[in-house]
């Protein structure tokens, strides 16, 4: 089981709502995933648009829980008003803290993250902290009250898998016991079940799910995936080497004098 | 009075933010407000009096990742 704060769950896929073609793709990806959480979030609504409306609709329909996000927020004010917003809204203290650093990239600004963390952890809020590797930010953050990190694997969107795998193995051996969910920068399957694999307690997919030609068949391919991967780690992998070791037994090999 | 509602200036005769949202037809719809970067429950928008030129924020539930 995962467990999130008060919640356990047994999937170990989390699946953003954003860049599907249709709500009724999403609907279908959502299913097929057998998500047990979808991201979420807040944006202006016009009074004779109503678009929100609709979509929380669809949302409450597929009876999972919401993690709402602060995507786009840029400062520690923005992000802690929109956390505030969000918990209104949602009904929920969960809240993916995201305060973007740099446009091109899309990378936190662990400064701010931090400090706003620090303000909605003393709020109450069960923060979600959208990171890097960096294990002195995860130090920081834990210390500020976060019970779950999310560090990325590559800029989101951009489907290049574990960019450091370096980092994030480090980050995974110094925070044992900590909840960890790779967020952000997953391309295919194979990325999510290597995640899982180094011992990542979960993924969260958006893009690579919603953008592929079929979403419903890669929202399950993923679900396989992160299946996979757990029993693999469960199972215990073998550790690389640099030399062959012969898989035959090599005792009564012929012409060996 | 005028107030910028989502970015866009509006005109106004209402002083309340509740009625604010009333007259632009935001009606029973699900939405979170802020006035000047600072969120406003949906409990005190009936005792939130606006001022000339106040930034009001009406955010809704959207696709998010």
């Amino acid at each position: 089981m995962l467990h999130l704060y008060e919640s356990s769950l047994n999937s170990r896929l989390l699946l953003g709502t954003a860049r599907y073609p249709s709500p009724a793709v999403l609907k279908e990806a959502v299913r097929t995933s057998r998500t047990e959480v979808v991201t979420v979030s807040l944006r202006r609504e016009s009074s004779g648009e109503r678009a929100g409306q609709g979509f929380w609709s669809l949302i409450r329909e597929l009876g999972v829980l919401v993690l709402p996000n602060t995507a786009a927020c840029h400062s520690v004010k923005e992000a802690v008003t929109t956390a505030h917003m969000a918990r209104e809204v949602f009904g929920t203290p969960w809240i993916k803290l995201e305060v973007i650093g740099e446009d091109d990239t899309l990378q936190p600004d662990v400064f701010g993250l931090t400090e706003a963390a620090r303000i909605l952890c003393a709020e109450g809020f069960e923060v979600f902290p959208y990171t890097t590797e960096d294990l002195v930010v995860a130090e920081r953050l834990l210390r500020a009250g976060c019970q779950v990190l999310m560090p990325w694997a590559a800029p989101i969107g951009s489907g290049r898998g574990l960019n450091n795998l370096y980092g994030l193995t480090a980050l995974r051996a110094h925070f044992p016991q900590v909840p960890l969910i790779i967020d952000a920068g997953l391309g295919v399957p194979s990325h999510a079940a290597q995640a899982l694999e180094l011992g990542f307690d979960a993924v969260l997919v958006n893009t690579a799910i919603a953008q592929a030609r079929d979403p419903a068949k890669m929202a399950a391919a993923f679900a396989q995936a992160v299946e996979s991967g757990l029993t693999a780690r469960l199972a215990g992998p073998i550790e690389p080497r640099d030399l062959a070791a012969p898989s035959t037994p090599v005792v009564g090999t012929a012409f060996t004098g | 009075m005028r107030i910028l509602v989502n970015g866009d200036w509006r005109d106004t005769a209402a002083q309340l933010l509740s009625a604010v949202l009333e007259e632009l037809g935001y009606g029973q719809s699900v939405v979170t407000t802020a006035v000047n970067g600072e969120f406003v429950a949906t409990s005190v928008r009936p005792c939130t009096q606006l001022a000339e030129g106040d930034r009001i924020e009406v955010l809704a539930p959207m696709q998010g990742g």
